[in-house]
């Protein structure tokens, strides 16, 4: 290689290292920003913003959803294994939506710890399969768990 | 062997080589691209059994997921070509590099819009400002600014090293794309295909995946080599080997 | 498994199709850009010769 094109190799390198530099610090400082959604146990210590509007995520409990027979409207426990925090919704909900589902809802916290969400959105898993393999496996799990 | 490998290099350098061998390989990638898609459609949309929980909505990933990954693949390669531009002056890198922008916008709107119609049924929205989704739409913008930067400079070589320099600064956001699922909590899922244990995706869900993904590349090796010598003509038209050109008389 | 059965996705037919359709359209339109802008880039360079034939 000859000198200049050497320089010019250099030049570039360190151009590109700085780029990613630059941008690794301004990622980090903006860690928080980048969440999408607080988890239960980050609302119970406080981390996540009180009287504020903000996202929440994780897996509806088994069993926990109540819908009412006249509107919309339903409550259901939200969990993320460690912690679990109860929201309340009036919608329609994603078809995605179930219980043991992860989903993420858009809201405010009551006065009494309740989840008071606008929006509830679906998150699925990275798991494809036919439906005939999903009940083979959760058979096979009944049995494990026996 | 390696005297012929540096050869090849070589010829592929020189403008009036290059537009005759990508004449000769183009129509073989795009019919060969054609031809798996066809079967790879029939093979996702029609043999590939219905998902679990989300019905035949996921069918969506035959395209989403390709025009993904080819997104992200297309600017590594004019990222490539600009570093060798700017590096060796070559003026087949800076060809390269210019022609490979937008294609490789038109994937990743292909997979924000198709991602977005995913979205709608399957999450209960178009769009949402998660990590993931916000980096797709960066690299969009990084694609429309490598177009508009060539545009802008009459000087051809100028803006061949122009474009080579916008093209490695903005490196820095392939890695972000691919693990801003990992780093920071989103909406999106995590990845299923490209993690380190197996895939979590049954295998005839899989192979038409991958069939597409192969058919996505070769398309792009195709339209890539038709953009380039199409380019190569516009910056050579005046010279004599162009105009002695069979097609030109 | 019928057409219509195969149309309608399990009711995700219109998100499925759109989706498809928007990739067609994108991919068609890389093919015959290309080939389009080579027969004016021809075009001109035939022009151009002519004009130099007449000059000389």
């Amino acid at each position: 290689m000859t000198p200049t094109r050497k320089k010019r190799l250099y030049l570039i390198a360190a151009m590109v290292a700085g780029v990613a530099v630059a941008t690794g610090l301004a990622l980090k400082a903006f860690n928080e920003n980048l969440m999408f959604f607080f988890s239960p146990s980050e609302v119970a210590t406080g981390e996540a913003p009180e009287g504020e509007r903000f996202r929440l995520g994780g897996m509806v409990v088994d069993g926990s959803v109540q819908r009412d027979p006249d509107s919309l409207a339903v409550t259901f426990g939200l969990t993320d294994y460690d912690e679990a925090v109860t929201v309340s919704y009036t919608g329609i909900l994603p078809d995605l939506f179930r219980e043991g589902q992860g989903i993420v809802a858009h809201g405010k916290l009551n006065g009494d710890g309740v989840f008071v969400a606008d929006e509830v959105l679906a998150k699925h898993d990275e798991n494809y399969m036919p439906p005939e393999v999903a009940d083979m496996m959760e058979q096979r799990k009944a049995k494990g768990a026996q | 062997m390696f005297r012929a490998l540096v050869n090849f290099y070589h010829r592929l350098g020189s403008p009036p080589h290059f537009y005759r061998i990508s004449g000769r390989l183009a129509p073989w990638f795009i019919g060969l691209a054609l031809v798996l898609m066809a079967g790879g459609l029939y093979w996702g949309l029609v043999l590939a059994p219905t998902d679990y929980e989300q019905g035949d909505a996921y069918r969506i990933i035959y395209i989403h997921v390709p025009a993904a990954w080819l997104s992200m693949f297309v600017y590594m390669c004019m990222a490539v070509a600009g570093g060798l531009a700017l590096v060796w002056r070559m003026k087949m890198a800076e060809v390269m590099a210019v022609t490979a922008a937008p294609i490789g916008a038109g994937f990743t709107l292909l997979a924000l819009a198709t991602g977005s119609i995913w979205g709608k049924p399957m999450w209960g929205t178009w769009w949402v400002w998660d990590a993931r989704l916000t980096s797709e739409l960066v690299l969009l913008f990084l694609y429309l600014g490598v177009i508009a930067l060539d545009n802008a400079i009459e000087d051809r070589r100028l803006a061949g090293r122009a474009v080579g320099i916008l093209a490695l600064v903005g490196v820095v956001n392939i890695p972000i794309i691919h693990y801003s699922v990992e780093w920071w909590n989103t909406l999106h899922q995590g990845p299923t295909v490209t993690k380190f244990d197996a895939p979590s995706i049954h295998w005839s869900m899989l192979v038409p995946l991958l069939v597409m993904a192969v058919a996505f590349m070769l398309y792009f090796g195709g339209t890539w080599l038709l953009r380039a010598r199409n380019e190569v003509l516009r910056r050579e038209g005046n010279r004599r080997w162009a105009m002695e050109l069979p097609e030109a008389s | 498994m019928s057409l219509t059965e195969f149309l309608a996705m399990g009711g995700y037919g219109a998100y499925v199709w759109s989706a498809y359709g928007i990739t067609v359209a994108v991919l068609a339109w890389q093919l015959i850009l290309p080939v389009v802008q080579r027969r004016q880039i021809v075009r001109q360079i035939r022009r151009r010769k002519r004009q130099e034939a007449r000059r000389a």
